[in-house]
């Protein structure tokens, strides 16, 4: 018969080989993660994790509404501006020449459009929050033009387009955004900041507010913006961050 | 004769193995994820008493630099923490189990009981059964951080879409901080955990792989004859 003891031995013998198979495994599947090459378009990360992200995007798409606000503050809770990057806003610019350049969806003529053209669509203020992706945000009043009014006007047909996507006028910086963000109401085409025009360091002469993103996303000097059905490059992603980047 | 007495069933062993390796990949993450912006401290005014975290910890840990491949982990693990998280308390709550976990009126006495013990101020060793008072509320704890740390981390990962829940825990600054510090607890209690099981010892860490405990003949004896 057997023992206690001899019972005892078999369960511990199985118990411990099953646990080292499963180690064994859960290390084999974390290696194979980690051992997986970026693929295109969008590079920095193993595809596994893309894929994820990709899927994540698809389930916060499902609760995005413009409905859904960004938290607005009092003018008195603005914070100091805080400038984090630099990239696209070379000093080989001038403002003077500076036109906005649109590609309308569907390949039809691009358009130019002033600063005074922007100036005169309606003019909105917010006092909303700067989220950086590094995980510190400010509060900042922006005041500019929505993008969906922009859009209506100087791109018609345009908000069929799955996408919208921005580059600064040397394209060495550049976002790529989803529709409904960009046509969401906190989305500004911005060019006036804490109360005072742009200065450089944060893009004049028109910026993108758009707090439905982290900061990477509030892309400074546009120098042009394309409707399109492919998903637009985006800088940040390029190194590994997250594409849709939406909060 | 010893004989075996059966401890934890298959399931609670399974959650708890994967909720090992899951927890430790959602903090390292994490981690790289606070470095990028490290403002954490005790202190108070100009006055640092400690930084979370000093270089050389950072450094030691290879945790700089590393902020894009940080949150692609945390949003990829994120959902095998929380489905094994909601697995383990759906089996707790549809099995009953949550009777030998949830602490009762008795845990917060013997709790206290159990902590003068194992400092050695009191020598009666007190009540165990399954889980003594101690364990349940912390066990316990460490569902309601798990939770916690969900709630929370939803607020930091969408404070727009999810604005109302982000104000609910003080704003987006302040969801972030919480999140932190439900994750030092996490540490704090691993830190307690292991140190209670290597002093428990080797009967009770079989029980979490094998399920078993082996009664010695003794006490086997005498709990029969009762």
């Amino acid at each position: 018969m057997k023992t206690p003891n001899d019972e005892a031995k078999t369960r511990t013998r199985r118990a411990f080989t099953t646990m080292g198979v499963g180690a064994l495994a859960g290390y084999g599947g974390w290696a194979w993660l980690r051992s997986r090459s970026p693929r295109a378009p969008e590079g920095g990360v193993e595809w596994p994790l893309r894929g994820v992200l990709r899927g994540n995007e698809k389930v916060a798409q499902v609760y995005f509404s413009h409905d859904h606000l960004a938290p607005t503050f009092h003018v008195s809770q603005v914070d100091p501006a805080r400038k984090n990057g630099d990239v696209g806003l070379g000093d080989d610019f001038e403002p003077q020449q500076w036109v906005l350049n649109v590609q309308p969806y569907g390949g039809g003529q691009p358009n130019q459009v002033t600063m005074a053209q922007i100036r005169a669509l309606p003019r909105f203020e917010q006092v909303t929050q700067l989220n950086c992706i590094e995980g510190w945000t400010v509060v900042q009043r922006w005041v500019g033009a929505r993008l969906a009014d922009f859009t209506a006007k100087y791109a018609p047909n345009s908000t069929r387009a799955r996408y919208v996507g921005m580059q600064t006028p040397d394209q060495a910086y550049f976002v790529g955004l989803d529709m409904p963000s960009a046509l969401h109401p906190q989305t500004l085409l911005c060019y006036e900041m804490n109360g005072a025009d742009l200065t450089s360091d944060h893009g004049y002469p028109l910026r993108l507010v758009i707090p439905v993103k982290y900061g990477v996303k509030n892309i400074k000097r546009i120098g042009n913006i394309t409707y399109t059905d492919s998903r637009p490059e985006d800088y940040w992603a390029n190194e590994g961050y997250d594409w849709y980047a939406g909060l | 004769m010893p004989r075996l007495e059966e401890k934890h069933p298959l399931a609670i062993r399974w959650f708890h193995w994967i909720s090992f390796p899951l927890l430790s990949i959602m903090i390292w993450s994490g981690i790289l994820i606070y470095w990028a912006n490290d403002i954490y401290r005790v202190g108070w005014g100009d006055t640092t008493l400690f930084h979370f975290f000093p270089d050389g910890f950072y450094n030691a840990l290879n945790i700089p630099q590393r902020l894009a491949e940080g949150m692609a982990l945390h949003f990829f693990f994120m959902w095998l923490f929380v489905a094994n998280g909601v697995l383990y308390v759906l089996y707790l709550a549809l099995t009953g189990e949550w009777r030998k976990v949830l602490p009762d009126r008795q845990s917060f006495r013997d709790a206290i009981l159990v902590t003068l013990h194992d400092l050695h101020l009191r020598k009666q060793p007190p009540p165990q059964g399954l889980y003594n008072g101690a364990q349940r509320i912390a066990y316990t704890a460490v569902i309601l951080m798990a939770i916690g740390s969900v709630i929370t981390g939803l607020a930091v990962y969408k404070p727009a879409q999810l604005s109302w829940l982000a104000r609910l825990l003080g704003g987006y600054p302040m969801a972030r901080w919480e999140h932190f510090w439900l994750m030092m607890g996490f540490v704090g209690f691993f830190v307690v955990h292991v140190q209670q099981v290597i002093r428990a010892g080797w009967d009770n860490f079989r029980s979490m792989v094998a399920g078993y405990s082996l009664i010695p003949s003794k006490e086997a004896n005498l709990e029969n004859s009762k």
